[in-house]
């Protein structure tokens, strides 16, 4: 195993990267679908954030691009195996989103354009460890990539970070999301290889 | 991208699973009622598990995920399942 972590904005070019275990490196930015493509047009584009007392705070996307966004380059790690290092993108964080939301949850569950459902604890969405990401790479977010806005929570497998993102419900209660129902671990880190259930 | 498969895909995952041939049988939509072979299914396979989904309405008619070992089986999209057996 490596000893050191790999800078956070780091390019670090020689040597090895570190990975997860059980992962391994590519290059390309595979696509991963459930279903088809949702074609969601910001024109009708809505992010609804509702709390556990059915309080909703909701941006169109006008509102939403004028929030304040931030760069971030993170590590993508996908529970079939591949990690995609260095990925830069822009977004809007979790901590501005949820700002003035009143809420004592503990649980959130994300819910997508198209029916995709993926649950975390509240707290894993906070604390500059969460965005609701717009632009890859300097460009406007594919649609196979969960454009126009992708939910990017880099540090759990990156089924979590839920393409296409509609809202977020805070709940007192855990909610199983959509992989986490049927096998997939229900907290994902892909640091203690949190694939399956009972892992 | 995004490409699906058709139903027959489920064969292999499924053939571990049932005696039965999954392609065969047919499955009533939960969602649209349509009655359809589960080999006609749209299967999305670029994902960490199968996902079937009814080729009339496209609702999730069908999941399977695997890990080494174990296998889990969603069908609460379908209603009604109709097998074929060997007949008596
Ligand atoms: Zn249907």
């Amino acid at each position: 195993m490596g000893i050191v972590s790999p800078g956070f904005k780091g390019r670090g070019g020689a040597g090895r990267e570190k990975l997860p275990p059980g992962q391994y490196l590519v290059t390309d930015f595979p696509v991963l679908s459930a279903g088809p493509t949702p074609r969601v047009d910001t024109g009708s584009w809505e992010l609804r954030i509702r709390t556990e007392t059915g309080e909703v705070h909701s941006w169109d996307w006008a509102a939403f691009r004028a929030l304040p966004s931030e760069e971030i380059t993170v590590d993508l790690h996908c529970v079939t195996k591949w990690s995609k290092l260095h990925t830069p993108w822009r977004g809007v964080s979790l901590d501005t989103l949820l700002a003035e939301a009143e809420t004592s949850a503990e649980y959130a569950l994300a819910r997508s354009y198209g029916g995709y459902t993926t649950n975390l604890p509240l707290q894993d969405l906070l604390d500059g460890q969460a965005w609701v990401a717009y632009e890859f790479d300097g460009e406007p977010l594919e649609s196979e990539h969960g454009g126009p806005a992708r939910l990017l929570v880099p540090h759990l497998y990156l089924w979590k970070s839920a393409k296409w993102v509609q809202g977020i419900d805070l709940l007192d209660n855990d909610e199983p999301g959509f992989w986490e129902s049927l096998g997939y671990h229900n907290y994902g880190d892909p640091w203690r290889e949190q694939r399956y259930w009972g892992d | 991208m995004n490409t699906h498969l058709d139903g027959n895909v489920l064969a292999g995952a499924l053939g571990e699973v049932f005696a039965v041939d999954i392609t065969t049988a047919v499955a009533q939509c939960a969602s649209c009622g349509t009655s359809q072979a589960m080999g006609q299914a749209l299967v999305y396979t670029d994902a960490p598990g199968l996902v079937a989904r009814c080729r009339t309405c496209g609702e999730v008619v069908l999941r399977v995920t695997r890990s080494p070992g174990r296998t889990w089986l969603d069908m609460r999209g379908v209603r009604c399942l109709e097998l074929h057996v060997p007949g008596e």
